[in-house]
């Protein structure tokens, strides 16, 4: 971020190069005054920060205190029973599993989307790219509804996949579907904008030198991308573990079978148990937590600031 | 735009565009068909009856009014925010910082069952919100409260970058020529920061529409009371009714590609000239 005192001093700055000094200290004075200064806070500068601090505080710090509150009023061991409780257990262990499948298929995935988008031109590459962004926009819920339409019992490619003795629908294939399809957006426009920074003399370097397309894409593409694909996949994955609308319809939600951990919450709410409720949230709290500090570790690693 | 990353054509690049644009279709374009030729199954005379039912029409219209409370909200308090977090600097800033994003790592689920807490039965804040007499659960408070908890980081998050890149120069020359903190900020800063502020205010309502978990917990699902168009989806699924939760579906799927349609035009007009940002 730009510090502003230490841009200010020279008064062409202001684009009056003529300016005579009694100009530039009254210039220098009113900032010091100013709203933008940074030594003495003016009332605006001060009351903005309340603001802010005020909003964040009642909408982000409030709920999660309660959260944690209510998790933890019947002390850590009901926590622990209460996550370690089997349908609990065996739905946190669905929601871990899907999500990791899904991250692993969404980094390949995403960035042979984000390679493909950057590096040709093709008929419909536009439109592609538009379609990228859809899932971010469609509701979730509806996303459940056009795998269930799609793959559902009813459906034609729904029979075709029970000829085949592939349970889709109301299993873990449909849930991991469900993820890929909401998740799509995280890894391509992770990806997307470092390969177009990358400067491409390096892999035509390679390319003339003779080593395949392949190859250079290994070898000198992918290392430079890596971090934007692991940084994506985390993502998608903490949004992964906190999915609901999309979930709850095609997943049929059998306890122990196809409960996930967010849809398990759901139904200790609705049951009135919300400190049970509270602990499984807290759980995958933690877990998300613990991945955007992994990401933002990581992103620090990649470009230090000053 | 980028013209000197591009590739010649290969056998491999086919390869790799069939992939990319199968794997699209398959995941995205396919059951987005399904569930529009489902709700138009009927025929188009029964998709409009459809939306004339009273619960529809009021479930539209509930959703439409908690997204506008939404995006108002964060327009302007987003917009504060982004400017302390930029051009301010106090203690305790980066946490912050940090706090913008929460709402992106908390389950919808999970906001619900805190708005519960909070305000249900027995709550923490019964006692205020009693007092004062307003309901909030199971009302249209707490689900407005919903909508704006899951869509608060997108304007900051939008904006941030934009005022980041104008920098103060232009500020400090309103600010020294005589215009007050306000007139500078109207004036100067906010014109700046608009393509920003658009962007994020957009994506801020496609995300209200959309919200459903936390909004189906707190909002006790009373039809043509307090159903948003997701809650009314999820009722009619459950209830069969699948005529009335295709057509909604479709209504809501159609809105969230005119937002992306919006979106890319802002976009467009953002980067004219300049590197794609996103």
């Amino acid at each position: 971020m730009q510090l502003y005192l230490s841009r200010v001093a020279p008064s062409e700055q202001f684009g009056h190069p003529a300016a005579d000094l009694s100009a530039s200290v009254e210039v220098s004075r009113s900032l010091h005054r100013g709203w933008l200064g940074k030594l003495r806070p003016s009332s605006e500068r001060v009351g903005l920060r309340v603001i802010a601090t005020a909003y964040l505080v009642a909408m982000v710090v409030v709920p999660i205190a309660t959260l944690v509150r209510e998790g933890f009023s019947a002390g850590t061991k009901h926590i622990i029973a209460a996550v370690t409780h089997p349908v609990a257990l065996a739905a946190l262990w669905l929601s871990l599993k899907t999500g990791l499948f899904m991250a692993l298929v969404n980094a390949v995935m995403g960035t042979l989307i984000a390679y493909v988008l950057v590096r040709y031109r093709f008929p419909g590459r536009k439109l592609l790219d538009l379609l990228i962004d859809l899932p971010f926009a469609i509701p979730t819920l509806v996303t459940g509804m056009m795998i269930v339409t799609l793959l559902g019992p009813h459906a034609a490619l729904g029979k075709l996949f029970a000829a085949a003795g592939v349970r889709v629908v109301y299993a873990a294939p449909a849930i991991t579907l469900a993820l890929l399809f909401v998740t799509l957006p995280l890894v391509v426009r992770s990806v997307q904008p470092v390969l177009l920074e990358l400067d491409i003399a390096e892999e035509e370097a390679a390319f003339t030198l003779g080593a395949g397309e392949w190859a250079t894409f290994r070898r000198v593409t992918l290392p430079a991308i890596a971090p934007a694909i692991l940084a994506g996949a985390l993502q998608s994955f903490a949004r992964a573990l906190g999915e609901f609308g999309s979930i709850v319809v095609v997943a049929g939600n059998l306890p122990r079978k196809t409960l996930t951990a967010a849809v398990y919450v759901f139904g200790e709410v609705e049951s009135g148990d919300l400190r049970s409720a509270s602990a499984m949230s807290l759980l995958l709290v933690a877990i998300s937590f613990l991945v955007v500090l992994a990401l933002d570790l990581l992103s620090r690693k990649k470009q230090p600031r000053g | 735009m980028a013209s000197d990353k591009e590739r010649p054509r290969s056998r491999f690049s086919v390869v790799l565009i069939t992939i990319a644009v199968l794997y699209v279709a398959c995941l995205v374009v396919f059951p987005a068909l399904a569930l529009v030729r489902g709700a138009l199954g009927d025929g188009v005379g029964s998709f409009f009856k459809v939306l004339a039912r009273p619960d529809v029409r009021s479930a539209l219209w509930m959703t439409a009014k908690l997204t506008a409370f939404a995006t108002i909200v964060n327009s302007v308090l987003g917009t504060i925010i982004a400017f302390v977090l930029v051009r301010d600097r106090f203690v305790g800033k980066r946490i912050l910082n940090a706090l913008v994003d929460v709402p992106f790592a908390l389950s919808p689920v999970a906001l619900g069952l805190v708005l519960l807490t909070l305000f249900g039965k027995g709550g923490l804040l019964r006692p205020l919100t009693d007092a004062i007499g307003l309901e909030v659960a199971f009302a249209w408070p707490s689900m407005a409260l919903a909508t704006t908890f899951v869509t608060l980081p997108f304007v900051v998050r939008e904006v941030g970058p934009v005022l980041e890149e104008m920098g103060t120069d232009q500020e400090l020359a309103a600010y020294t020529l005589g215009a007050s903190p306000l007139a500078t900020f109207v004036r100067v800063t906010l014109p700046g920061i608009r393509s920003g502020l658009a962007y994020g205010a957009t994506l801020t309502v496609a995300r209200a529409i959309g919200e459903f978990g936390a909004v189906l917990i707190v909002s006790g699902g009373i039809a043509s009371k307090t159903e948003t168009a997701t809650v009314l989806v999820y009722r009619a699924l459950e209830d069969r009714d699948d005529r009335g939760a295709y057509v909604v579906a479709v209504v809501l799927a159609l809105a969230s590609v005119v937002l992306l349609l919006v979106l890319d035009l802002l976009r467009k007009r953002r980067t004219s000239g300049r590197e794609p940002r996103r």
